[in-house]
């Protein structure tokens, strides 16, 4: 089946399997491959891009339920060289360690931002909850979305 | 995993998509967020040879004022029912309970009636329907029809919805002025609940109790409802919460262990309901 997505401001149409997975399609199709896979089970979040602005986990959705939707992935959100606040805090705050889980985190962060843009640290932490880092390194992770939230200040 | 192939239809209305399921018969599937049937279409424990796309029908998609229900379309995002003013105004039950489901990825997508019609007894939002006392509604080739929710949970992913009707609306006699509570036990972040206790007080002094994961299917804690409405105290009527139910045993719980959790928590339950 034919579909059109636009992914990070840019229009892509393909002939897709049915059954192919938005993660796969944006993966091998399309070429993106920032969004990563993890547990394959809707767990994990690694797999986190925006559909309309919302986060969702791209391995629980068909390529062809986002047939005319609006996409973005880790890939749109820097604009240039200049990185979106969200990466920028990351990286200031030490939020990675292994950067497995680090592309669907910042996504799963922007959008709970925008939900939520002065959340306690417990909010942050239950806003994440649908995303696992196995390196364990919440404690930053959370420091990091807060310190985006706070403006970016040290 | 990837789920075995299948053919795709998208259905541009109700009425298609019932067309369409009963051109199919059991072969096919309905598609509303797919966070329930993806899942299950990944481990290939479904292997629907059809899906119905629904996940489209906006018309579906509402949550609004009906006389004294709140009635809310099927394909309402739990986002959306996680937010209402209306929901938390007179079905505040529904709206925490639904905050509760998965994580936040999961609900921007996940939509009540997906969740309603796949009838997983380890689901939350069934245990807030029973406590509140909805009225399900379905269409199929004959028309549409309305299902209490007492009758709608027939057996493990079961439901009362025949292999050609699609759940269209979820009715819940408003709440207004209720107190509630809501306790989920799990042991990590965005699990399913191992117990789980939706209790409701109306403001009349009725209460209403729904448990998660307790039984082959969401079920009411009648005995707790009748103990209350006899004047029985929190602690006295939860002592009666597993009666009736047969949990199954797994990894996280023994029948005794859930047996346990279910007294527990649904005296936790009514007590946060004002009880």
């Amino acid at each position: 089946m034919e579909i059109s997505v636009t992914i990070n401001g840019r229009a892509h149409t393909h002939d897709v399997e049915p059954r192919t997975l938005l993660v796969h399609y944006i993966r091998d199709s399309v070429g993106l491959t920032g969004t990563n896979i993890g547990c394959d089970t809707s767990s994990c979040g690694a797999c986190t891009i925006h559909v309309n602005g919302e986060s969702v986990k791209s391995c629980t959705m068909f390529a062809v339920q986002a047939d005319g939707e609006d996409l973005l992935t880790i890939e749109g959100l820097a604009d240039g060289d200049t990185l979106h606040p969200m990466q920028e805090s990351f990286r200031q705050c030490h939020a990675l360690q292994c950067g497995y889980c680090t592309p669907g985190m910042v996504m799963a962060a922007v959008s709970f931002l925008e939900e939520n843009p002065n959340p306690t640290d417990r909010e942050v932490r239950l806003g994440l909850e649908g995303n696992l880092c196995r390196c364990t390194g919440y404690h930053n992770i959370v420091k990091a979305v807060l310190h985006c939230a706070a403006g970016g200040e040290q | 995993m990837i789920p075995a192939a299948f053919d795709y239809v998208r259905a541009g209305s109700a009425e298609e998509a019932v067309a369409a399921l009963a051109a199919h018969g059991d072969e096919a599937k309905l598609l509303a967020g797919g966070h329930s049937l993806i899942p299950l279409m990944r481990f290939r424990l479904a292997r629907p040879a059809v899906l119905v796309d629904i996940g489209r029908l906006a018309d579906l998609a509402y949550i609004r004022e009906d006389g004294d229900h709140v009635a809310i379309g099927a394909l309402t995002r739990h986002r959306a029912v996680e937010t209402s003013e209306l929901v938390a105004a007179r079905a505040g039950l529904l709206g925490e309970v639904t905050s509760h489901v998965g994580d936040p990825q999961v609900r921007h997508r996940g939509t009540l009636g997906g969740a309603v019609a796949h009838g997983d007894p380890a689901s939350d939002i069934p245990s807030a329907l029973l406590a509140l006392g909805a009225t399900l509604v379905a269409i199929g080739p004959g028309g549409t029809r309305q299902i209490p929710v007492d009758d709608f949970f027939c057996g493990f992913l079961e439901t009362a919805l025949a292999e050609d009707e699609m759940l269209t609306e979820v009715r819940i006699p408003a709440a207004d002025g209720a107190t509630w509570g809501f306790e989920k036990f799990n042991r990590r972040a965005q699990d399913w609940a191992i117990v789980g206790v939706s209790a409701v007080r109306r403001a009349g002094g009725d209460v209403g109790v729904g448990l998660v994961n307790m039984h082959s299917t969401p079920v009411r804690a009648a005995a707790v409802e009748s103990a209350v409405a006899s004047g029985a105290s929190a602690a006295e009527a939860a002592e009666v919460a597993a009666e009736g139910c047969e949990p199954s045993e797994d990894l996280n719980a023994s029948v005794e262990y859930r047996q346990h959790l279910a007294r527990v928590l649904t005296r936790r339950a009514l007590e946060a309901a004002g009880l």
